[in-house]
């Protein structure tokens, strides 16, 4: 049988995990080699989510999208790097150490699925799958110049993908061309029963280039303040492509964005404070000291098995989600959350895809983002999509001070098909 | 530190009693397992009373990360039925929630249940009370999973380590509260009772599995007609939580202990603060639970990976079995039972089904036979019914209808099988039994008979051994009579009737008068 060998060189730092060896069954990955987030659960395979507190679990079971790979033929060739739990838009909250952006070393690669990105920049695998939580898969997309997309929420099955915020985030594919991003998706849309949040609604489509009478929003404040003007003039270029291709361009407004960061976090820390409270040192991970009380054995793993980033956003959460504040903050983040899918439904009558750049800027240099804030700030043109539920991709759209830009399009509820149909376009239009 | 009876000093003056117009608040939250064959976000199944720990789990209810909940519809039609034939309104959407909190046995650090969205609300459930029929209000009804069991190893004082066992997380669960409607601790326990037996009607729930049920009692002292009034307005007396009690019983003795311990208080003037209970069943007391006196935060919040339930229209295709109330009236009506009989062979769903199968040999003869005195030496013998064979039954009956036997012997023989039965699970058929022992009733022409009747011979025989009795006859002493029909009975060793024997003694009496 064929055998795929892999010993990659890993300059970037994109692996946690690699497997030197694959033996992948017949099917339409056959032998390609896939890279897989490290927070998707892979029976027999070490699954850390980046985190030292899940060091040396290995799953008895495969996530739902990894037996599809599996059956597909793919062969599975490495877990790669993240934030810790999907926490974070570089990739250094790793508990394992930074991935470096393969555009330009010195800088991040974006994150949480910074180490699939790099893993397809660098030319490791052809294929990764990543996951997206506020931005997760586009962010990382963008920054190192690969294509990523975030479909739908509940049209790929969550099975196996160890939660961090389970009502905003998705698994997806990361490729470097539209094409294999279309691929991987027919693969991925499988039915799963066993996730309640999913739909049957299998994927099943060849990217269409053709976007004649297409219209596009371009809502103004994906140019407002804080995007970078450089990077908005890229992405400006980029819905020009697309204007000149035969689509109808009409700039709108979102004024949900006003409250989208806030309702983001304040949503997804809340779901992780509850998510993460298994990783009690009883079941998996470093054992749990035994010897004081069980409490303070607890207190004791979740201190040091948890970095310091993770521990921020489960107290944020935690907090959120306390009594006396949970009518402040968890329902009115769910009240400003209908406001941003009420946005796209009012939008969603007149266009059919909403385009503006990925991230407010290009990469950071390593160690730039200090602070928490300016971090969660860089979110801000991602967490719309995860709010609502939509499709999102990242395509790259050319180069800022030398360094990828992104450009996103959002579509309709399911209708992934006309997301990847305008970013083949512009993708073509762009080889053109 | 087990603070019985409030044994500190009274510090305060008497300023009220117990008097005869205070009166006992009492409601129950019970939590009860459903029968499913399977968890109830998993596919594992629920029977495993008899294997080793953790083999009846999976990564959903070991709460592997990555695995997901799925709801179990057979687990969520069964609570339908429960909040159906508890009169309830059924929800238009029930929502699960988390319920998050950190504890060894607690695989998710979150225990999925409802919180604001319950399947069902505003019920009631008819029972007899101290003063006649009662109707006890049910607050709601919720589905909610079982958490993981610990095993404590190591000395009894002071455990070395416990082990976790995840047999039993995700069993499927329902907690069923009621408004504050109960008077006494007897009321509680035919609460239970009727609660049980209704369940149990629904075929959703298997009492006789260990931990199948779970109450906490709530319970304060107020003075008379206060509820009423004040409803849950705030109470000079406080209200103490009960926790841990896991057997009908145990609700009775657990809610006696804490009046006492209240009503002590209050003849001693102290004050009742509420507070939370922890009943120790060996010891049937409650003592005072040190931990848990912060008020816990459990953040609920709606679980994200399940859907809201639509189950108000899941409700109304579920068509309800016989219930205990219907099936005590058919039981008057069709079988010709007295109003206890009905409601003692209705009580429980294995003795009414016990009695329809044997109620054939003669339905008031059954009814007699296993509500007065097949129910009391099970009790005695703590057998279940289900233990004995009702063909078994069904012939000791015909053998008594028949005339064969005395209800006596009958009594003797029943008692036989039931020791046989426990000892080695069979036991002699009746027919068997009556020839091993000679039971056979002696059959006698009173009028008729000659010394060599054995009843005859057992009459002479007490009339010389009892001169003074006999005297006391003559003496017009009628009751010597039963002194002496006694006396024969005994030298038959019960196979005589008495009829007979009375009519034998008479004859000799007035014979040799």
């Amino acid at each position: 049988m064929l055998s795929v060998t892999f010993s990659p060189e890993d300059r970037f730092h994109a692996f946690i995990t690699t497997l030197p060896r694959a033996e992948p069954e017949p099917g339409r990955l056959s032998g390609i080699p896939v890279a897989v987030k490290d927070n998707i659960s892979t029976r027999g395979i070490p699954t850390t989510c980046g985190s030292r507190i899940l060091e040396g679990y290995i799953p008895p079971y495969d996530a739902h999208v990894v037996s599809l790979l599996k059956r597909e033929g793919a062969a599975i060739i490495g877990k790669t790097n993240m934030d810790e739990f999907g926490m974070g838009t570089t990739t250094e909250n790793s508990g394992f150490g930074p991935t470096l952006n393969p555009a330009d070393p010195s800088r991040v690669p974006g994150g949480s699925s910074g180490g699939s990105a790099a893993a397809v920049a660098s030319g490791m695998v052809p294929l990764a799958l990543g996951t997206d939580t506020g931005g997760s898969i586009r962010c990382p997309a963008a920054f190192c110049g690969i294509t990523g997309l975030k479909p739908t929420y509940g049209r790929v099955s969550r099975y196996g993908l160890i939660a961090y915020a389970n009502s905003l985030e998705q698994i997806g594919p990361m490729a470097r061309t539209v094409r294999e991003v279309s691929l991987l998706m027919e693969i991925l849309t499988a039915y799963d029963p066993r996730d309640s949040t999913t739909i049957n609604f299998p994927y099943r489509h060849t990217p269409d280039p053709e976007i004649r009478g297409t219209r596009i929003g371009v809502p103004e404040e994906y140019f407002g303040e804080g995007v970078d003007p450089r990077v908005a003039s890229v992405v400006w270029d980029g819905i020009t492509l697309l204007e000149r291709r035969g689509a109808e361009v009409v700039t709108c407004r979102m004024p949900s964005m006003a409250y989208a960061l806030a309702a983001y976090y304040v949503t997804c820390t809340s779901e992780a404070s509850s998510n993460l409270a298994r990783f009690d040192g009883v079941r998996y991970g470093p054992p749990a000291d035994t010897r004081p009380p069980w409490h303070e054995a607890f207190q004791e793993r979740r201190r040091e098995g948890f970095g310091a980033e993770v521990r921020r956003r489960i107290m944020l959460g935690t907090f959120a989600l306390s009594s006396g504040y949970y009518g402040k903050y968890y329902a009115r983040a769910q009240a400003a959350r209908q406001q941003v899918r009420d946005d796209f439904v009012r939008l969603f009558r007149t266009v059919d895809v909403i385009a503006g750049p990925t991230m407010p800027t290009v990469a950071f240099r390593l160690g730039e983002k200090t602070d928490p804030l300016s971090m969660y700030l860089s979110d801000i043109l991602t967490v719309p999509a995860n709010l609502a539920g939509v499709p999102a991709i990242s395509v790259p759209c050319g180069r800022s001070e030398g360094l990828p830009v992104g450009l996103q399009i959002m579509g309709q509820w399911f209708r992934d098909e006309k997301v990847i149909d305008v970013a083949c376009a512009f993708e073509q239009g762009v080889s053109a | 530190m087990t603070d019985t009876a409030g044994a500190a000093p009274v510090t305060q003056p008497v300023t009220s009693t117990m008097a005869a117009d205070d009166e006992v608040i009492i409601g129950l939250e019970i939590h009860c397992q459903l029968a499913t064959r399977t968890k109830l976000f998993c596919g594992c199944s629920t029977d495993y009373r008899d294997d080793q720990p953790n083999t009846h789990v999976c990564p959903i209810c070991l709460g592997l990360p990555g695995s997901l909940p799925r709801v179990n519809r057979k687990a969520v039609e069964f609570a339908l039925r429960v909040g159906k034939a508890f009169n309830c309104t059924i929800a238009q959407e029930a929502e699960f929630a988390r319920k998050n909190y950190f504890y060894p046995d607690l695989n998710k650090g979150f225990q999925i249940t409802q919180y604001d969205k319950p399947l069902a609300v505003k019920g009631y459930l008819d029972i007899e009370g101290d003063a006649g029929e009662k109707r006890v209000r049910i607050t709601r009804i919720h589905m909610e999973e079982d958490p993981g069991r610990l095993v404590h190893k190591g000395g009894a004082d002071r455990p070395k380590y416990s082990l976790v066992d995840y047999n039993r997380a995700g069993i499927p669960l329902i907690e069923i509260v009621t408004e504050p409607d109960l008077r006494s601790p007897r009321e509680a326990r035919r609460f239970l009772n009727k609660l049980r037996a209704t369940l149990e009607y629904l075929g959703v729930f298997d009492s006789e599995k260990e931990g199948s049920l779970r109450v906490d009692a709530n319970i304060s002292i107020q003075p008379k007609g206060w509820f009423e009034r004040e409803g849950k307005g705030k109470a000079d007396r406080g209200r103490v939580e009960v926790k841990n009690i896991s057997s009908y019983k145990g609700v009775e003795k657990a809610l006696t202990f804490e009046i006492t311990r209240q009503k002590n208080l209050i003849r001693r003037g102290q004050k009742l603060e509420s507070a939370t209970r922890h009943f120790v069943e060996a010891r049937g007391i409650t003592t005072s639970s040190r931990s848990k006196e912060m008020e816990q935060d459990y953040r609920y919040f709606p679980e994200p990976d399940l859907r809201p339930l639509r189950v108000r229209d899941r409700a109304a295709e579920i068509v309800l079995p016989e219930l205990p109330d219907a099936r005590r009236a058919r039981f008057m009506e069709q079988y010709g039972c007295s109003p206890n009989h009905a409601r003692t062979l209705t009580g429980e769903l294995r003795v009414a089904e016990f009695y329809e199968t044997v109620a054939g040999a003669d339905a008031m003869l059954a009814a007699t036979w296993v509500a007065d005195t097949l129910l009391g030496e099970l009790n005695y013998r703590d057998m279940s019914i289900v233990r004995v064979p009702p063909d078994t039954f069904r012939e000791l009956l015909f053998l008594l209808k028949g005339g064969n036997i005395t209800d006596k012997s009958g009594v003797e023989i029943l008692r036989l099988m039931l020791d046989q039965l426990k000892e080695s699970g069979c036991c002699e058929s009746p027919r068997e039994c009556v020839n091993r022992l000679g039971l056979t009733v002696l059959v006698t022409t009173p009028l008729a008979a000659t010394g060599e009747d054995p009843i005859v011979k057992a009459a002479q025989e007490t009339l010389a051994e009892q001169p003074q009795a006999v005297a006391d006859y003559r003496n017009g002493r009628k009751e010597a009579m039963n002194f002496l029909v006694g006396q024969v009975m005994r030298k038959t060793r019960g196979c005589a009737k008495p009829s007979d024997v009375n009519a034998v003694l008479s004859r000799l009496l007035e014979g040799e008068g």
